[in-house]
């Protein structure tokens, strides 16, 4: 096949991939001013509704999404599969930034959130292996691993144009205009993106190796049962997700979701400047998923995939640690300490009992700066210690670029794991149920494994620190390290690293 | 290696197995009846998604193992 024609089936396919990646994080992007719009404050039964359609949701129905839209793919064609998932997400997301307040419509806005954002959970389980299987079946037998990389890429660039133009729109219309009704706009931008799409890949023409299979008609009458039904195929699927998909899904989430949470929530970093220094990050290294499918061309997927997994696995606690004693303010010395602000508020009439909360500025002899708020209670005329809400520290610039390098170099191992892996679950499955075999280990592996790694981390590590335990911040590790040692081990031993042809 | 990929099976299974206690009996239902709400989102994902995932995937995956389905 022409290179011309390749690259506009790369371009197709991974514009459309890109969106709706960006529609699925736009979201967790702004999980913060959705909770407060479509969730009331309030009622803890909603507030919980409101934490699992956040936090869980859209990753929980991805693999369902790879059935539905797999056995789809499989029966009818990709291109007309993946023009349905792409309208989907568009639209749930359109949707999204148009439904009213709860103050407006009360419970039927956090009903309709969930809702939708099970449908992007839905639509994102359906694309992803139809453009890689699509990207596959046109490319050249040696380039595969560099063709398919370009749709790898389109997970970290959609997470980053959503941190852009989130960013944008704030800076644009200022904090207050953007909390009340600008944090719409990026949903609404989707459709404009969408429609974009939609029209390019209308233009494109069904997968070669899919075309041939139709004429002979060797089509799979019933993907599913062949896939999930048949043990000679199902082992495979088991096999993807527990030697590969699965430790992918868990380098992939800690490197891009969990770094930031450790640093935001965690360690206390400004929000603006860990943004900034996970898109940085992101920026730079996102040409390697390239570099290292290119190579996993020469080298074999297994053996790229593989060294990502381990040197990931043995390097986590070095470098969060490393974050944690960079940011940790509490073995510095402060040289200057201001109050900002203080607040009282008379807690009972008649009384002289209050809540002051008092925000406090310290700046430290490296020119780390903290925004410390407390509160004090007044009693009876004695006020008792100050209690930390929260803290925001802005970090100096030194330590800033440090932490980018430490992000840095865990995109590194994402890449390793990620840009390879679109070929080497193509390569695994035989073209008839292709899409069905590979969307699911990969949907359970991201999205399960992976998706859910930022609440079970955080947990651990707000566990640890209520019992006291001394390194109570590294333990959210805990959960990456062991999926991704059963998986290195499964993966070294079972793997076959010639597998690298693609069965019709 | 076929011998280890078959005898490894039993490793798959005995993991399998201890996850399952260990996710259900200290990290689920202890949870599940804290009383914290966080305790009971961790629970709820721990016991209605992960478990059933992990266990049921690496008890078929260590049977396959032992089986012999993956010496080739």
């Amino acid at each position: 096949m022409k290179q011309n024609k390749i690259r506009s089936v790369i371009i197709a396919s991974s514009l459309g991939t890109l969106i709706e990646w960006y529609d699925f994080y736009i979201f967790g992007s702004l999980a913060l001013v959705i909770s407060t719009k479509f969730f009331p404050q309030t009622n803890p039964t909603a507030a919980f509704l409101s934490t699992l359609a956040t936090f869980a949701a859209g990753f929980v129905v991805r693999p369902f999404g790879a059935l539905f839209f797999g056995r789809l793919g499989d029966l009818i064609g990709r291109k007309y599969t993946f023009l349905v998932t792409l309208l989907l997400m568009g639209g749930s997301t359109f949707l999204i930034g148009c439904i009213p307040d709860y103050n407006n419509i009360g419970f039927l806005a956090p009903v309709l959130v969930l809702l939708l954002r099970l449908l992007q959970g839905l639509a994102l389980g359906g694309e992803y292996g139809g453009a890689a299987t699509y990207v596959a079946e046109h490319a050249p037998a040696k380039e595969r691993g560099y063709w398919t990389s370009w749709i790898q890429t389109t997970a970290t660039v959609g997470l980053f144009v959503s941190l852009s133009i989130i960013l944008l729109t704030r800076n644009l219309l200022g904090v207050e205009q953007f909390e009340t009704w600008g944090w719409r706009i990026p949903f609404w931008v989707s459709i404009l993106l969408v429609i974009v799409s939609f029209f390019i890949r209308r233009k494109m023409e069904e997968s070669p190796i899919y075309s041939k299979m139709k004429i002979e008609g060797k089509t799979s009458s019933n993907p599913l049962k062949e896939s999930f039904g048949n043990r000679y195929n199902f082992k495979f699927v088991l096999l993807a997700l527990f030697g590969a998909v699965m430790g992918q899904g868990v380098i992939w989430y800690t490197g891009q979701f969990y770094a930031m949470s450790f640093i935001g929530k965690v360690c206390g970093v400004n929000g603006q400047q860990t943004d900034l220094i996970m898109a940085i990050a992101l920026l730079l290294g996102t040409p390697l998923f390239i570099l290292f499918g290119k190579l996993s061309d020469s080298f074999g997927r297994k053996k790229i995939m593989m060294a990502g997994i381990l040197i990931a696995i043995v390097s986590y606690r070095t470098i969060y640690t490393k974050i944690y004693t960079t940011i940790d303010v509490s073995k510095k010395s402060v040289t200057e300490e201001v109050i900002k602000s203080r607040k009282s508020i008379v807690l009972f009439n008649h009384s002289n009992d209050s809540l002051i909360t008092i925000v406090k500025s310290y700046t430290y002899f490296d020119g780390t700066q903290n925004d410390v708020t407390g509160t004090d209670t007044l009693s009876n005329n004695i006020i008792k210690p100050n209690k930390e809400i929260k803290k925001s520290i802005l970090l100096n610039q030194h330590d800033f670029w440090l932490l980018i390098f430490l992000v840095f170099i865990q995109i590194v191992f994402v890449t390793m794991v990620y840009g390879p892996i679109a070929a080497f679950l193509v390569e695994m499955f035989p073209a008839k149920i292709r899409y069905t075999s590979m969307s699911l280990p990969y949907h359970i592996g991201n999205g399960i494994f992976g998706g859910l790694l930022p609440l079970v981390a955080t947990y651990l590590v707000t566990t640890a620190k209520v019992n006291n335990n001394p390194e109570w911040y590294l333990n959210g590790l805990w959960y990456p390290i062991i999926v991704g040692a059963v998986c290195f081990v499964i993966g070294m031993i079972y793997l076959n690293k010639n597998d690298n042809k693609i069965e019709e | 290696m076929k011998k280890l990929k078959k005898f490894l099976g039993i490793i798959w299974i005995a993991i399998g197995l201890t996850v399952g206690y260990f996710n259900i009996m200290i990290m689920g239902l202890p949870k599940l009846q804290s009383g914290k709400q966080e305790d009971l989102v961790f629970a709820i994902i721990n016991l209605a998604i992960l478990t059933p995932i992990v266990v049921g995937g690496l008890l078929t995956f260590g049977y396959y193992a032992l089986s012999g389905d993956y010496k080739s």
